[in-house]
């Protein structure tokens, strides 16, 4: 078993811009994709825009992303230590990166 | 994408979207005001409010007969003589009113014979806690008052908007300037009142249950606009914050709620009960307060006799597997996909900064001593003294918050918009749509852990002089590294950009606190001094905090100062 995950991100600022960036992130068993991501701010890439609010508890569910094509919160899917490829949600307007406008329009600042 | 100003007006400025916020804003709107709710976060989703694993503590007197009075007389007797007494009693006496709104609103509260359900928790004399089933109650709550905001007009809501300072005219505060994440956009808000619901500081610790935007906000901006603290030496750790192994999907205060329900055994690294040792002798029930059950892990630790990642174990061997299922349903299920048995195995837990009973200095009205600024929930300061009893943290929420929209709005309807020289805005306009600031290539997500190290080291459970004044130094270090100046800002959703007005307010309220423990010279609470390691009745006094120029000053007061009225 290796013991690192190659974390695929998609990063841009319009969808058909963007990019897969190849992350290697070291990996231990347990660990949650948004580990896997916030480790990456802190030691590869500190711009690389994602959103969450309580840290892996699954209470805030504001980290959802499409992993390996399937719509997950980031904080409840495991890493593997293999490949995975994250992608902002297909079906809401993009941000910048894995973050997306998920709020409905109601409560986003300017509608 | 920032050269054009937004500007917004509003009668009530609500900064946080938490359940001090959410029902600030429905009180002032019922008032008949136009409410403005900022969340730097979504709106209902961040902050500690849907964090809540269980416990909300009321005299509704459901199970058994109960009076304000007496929730009151444990939360002083919780907060070791240092609560406010009139906040203390305005959190006691309002409890129960509104859980009764909650309730109206759809909460869906525990009950047992038709009637709400309340639980026995450490310090309480009876049983008081009122929760939502399955460690639901935070998001539950949070649900409910989300629904209530979106059902009651005259307030308009706008998520990822972070509020960067408050504007001061004439000594009162009539506004705030804010980053909208989205678009990098400067955000100039006109408002009669503003009340901050920004919650507390745990996300400034190594070891927290913090949500990412709980790093203190609230705070900075009162100190910034010349609103006193009070209070900032008294961080809660919580004593058995999930340690090993590692779990997710899980806040990691859920085993609160399993003590509630089922006891545990709490047992250091050798297997043995200990917090007999440490005044109070648990067997199979759940009463050590918070502040000392986690200064008695944290001995245990330190005398060598901890659990392998350095906690004490928690024991729920004793319980059958139907009694787990029947207390905890889905969330045993969730534990197995953890890969934990708890019939099989211990878990391990260590203390984790969990609350802040500091904050902002707010009479009853929770009106501050700056006209135009009120403060509700866990931004408000005094109500629990020394350390929190459980529970109290959801119901000041709630009946702060709800103090705070009416106070608020009687403010808006009374005053008229102020208007102000262009010129006050300079200072902080330029932070948002000036100059960048050379340092760029600071990374930002690497200095918030370095920052959180030090404050643990430093000044986590157990503090001594040595470790309050390596962390003051290194505290002050690294104000000096992150510069005056923000990073570049021409990106949507720039964390990086982010993380430095964070670090703005971090640092700050961090010195805040480790200054504040510095003078301390006792042990009192979740105040733990090994130099100090006895209460000291000179010492029963709140120091306050004010930010003079760059420096922050801390006074102590020569008397006694936990007030009045019984």
């Amino acid at each position: 078993m290796t013991n690192f995950a190659t974390l695929k991100v998609w990063c841009g600022s319009s969808p058909d811009s963007g990019h897969l960036e190849i992350f290697v992130v070291p990996f231990e068993p347990g660990q949650s994709v948004l580990d896997g991501l916030r480790w990456i701010r802190a030691a590869k890439d500190p711009t690389l825009a994602i959103r969450f609010s309580c840290i892996n508890a699954n209470a805030c569910k504001e980290c959802m992303i499409e992993v390996d094509g399937k719509t997950v919160y980031a904080c409840t899917t495991r890493l593997i230590p293999g490949e995975m490829t994250l992608k902002p949600l297909p079906n809401k307007r993009l941000v910048r990166d894995l973050v997306t406008e998920i709020a409905p329009p109601a409560e986003r600042f300017g509608g | 994408m920032n050269s054009e100003l937004v500007q917004v007006d509003t009668d009530v400025l609500v900064i946080g979207s938490g359940g001090a916020g959410m029902y600030a804003a429905i009180e002032a709107a019922r008032a008949g005001c136009r409410v403005f709710l900022a969340d730097r976060s979504l709106i209902g989703r961040g902050g500690a409010t849907v964090m809540a694993q269980m416990t909300v503590a009321a005299a509704l007197g459901s199970e058994v007969p109960d009076h304000w009075s007496h929730h009151r007389d444990d939360t002083l007797t919780a907060g070791r003589g240092l609560c406010d007494e009139r906040l203390a009693g305005l959190l006691c006496e309002q409890g129960p009113d509104c859980i009764r709104e909650m309730e109206t609103w759809g909460i869906g509260w525990a009950r047992k014979d038709g009637r709400i359900a309340q639980a026995m928790a450490p310090g309480h004399d009876r049983p008081r806690c009122v929760y939502v089933d399955f460690l639901n109650t935070g998001p539950a709550l949070s649900k409910t008052l989300r629904a209530a905001v979106n059902r009651t007009t005259g307030i308009r809501k706008a998520g990822d908007l972070c509020i960067i300072d408050l504007i001061v005219a004439d000594g009162e505060v009539v506004g705030a300037v804010a980053l909208h994440l989205g678009s990098d956009a400067a955000v100039v808000i006109a408002a009669k009142a503003t009340i901050i619901a920004a919650g507390g500081l745990t996300k400034l610790f190594q070891r927290n249950s913090a949500s990412a935007n709980m790093g203190g906000d609230g705070y900075a901006l009162a100190l910034r606009c010349g609103a006193p603290l009070v209070d900032m030496e008294f961080v809660q750790f919580f004593p058995i914050g999930h340690l090993a192994p590692r779990l997710i999907g899980m806040d990691p205060i859920m085993w609160d709620p399993f003590r509630y329900k089922l006891g545990g055994r709490l047992l250091n690294g050798l297997m043995q009960e200990f917090t007999s040792r440490y005044g109070s002798d648990e067997r199979d029930k759940y009463v050590l307060t918070r502040d000392l059950a986690s200064y008695a892990i944290m001995k245990e630790v330190e005398a060598g006799r901890g659990s392998p990642h350095g906690g004490a174990y928690l024991s729920f061997r004793h319980c059958s597997e139907h009694a787990l299922r029947e207390a905890f349903g889905p969330v045993i299920d969730r534990l197995a996909a953890n890969n934990i048995d708890l019939t099989k195995m211990d878990i391990e837990v260590a203390p984790i900064a969990h609350y802040h009973m500091g904050g902002v200095v707010a009479a009853d009205c929770m009106q501050t001593p700056v006209p135009g600024l009120f403060v509700a929930g866990e931004t408000v300061g005094g109500a629990n003294g020394a350390n929190r009893l459980s529970g109290n943290a959801i119901t000041e929420a709630l009946v702060f918050g709800r103090q705070a929209g009416r106070s608020a709005a009687a403010r808006a309807k009374s005053t008229p918009l102020r208007s102000y020289k262009p010129d006050t805005l300079k200072p902080m306009l330029s932070l948002l749509t000036g100059e960048s600031s050379a340092h760029n290539n600071v990374n930002t997500a690497q200095m918030m852990r370095d920052l959180q190290s030090t404050m643990w080291e430093g000044v986590g459970p157990l503090r001594t002089e040595a470790k309050l004044l390596h962390a003051i130094a290194t505290l002050e270090e690294m104000t000096r590294q992150i510069g005056e100046l923000p990073p570049h800002g021409r990106k949507a959703f720039d964390l990086q950009r982010l993380e430095w007005f964070d670090f703005r307010n971090m640092l700050l309220v961090a010195r805040a606190v480790a200054q504040s423990a510095l003078q301390r010279e006792e042990s009192r609470g979740a105040h733990q001094r090994e130099d100090f390691p006895a209460a000291s009745p000179e010492w029963r006094v709140n120091q306050r905090v004010q930010l003079r120029g760059d420096e922050l000053s801390i006074t102590k007061p020569q008397r006694a100062a936990a007030t009045v009225a019984q």
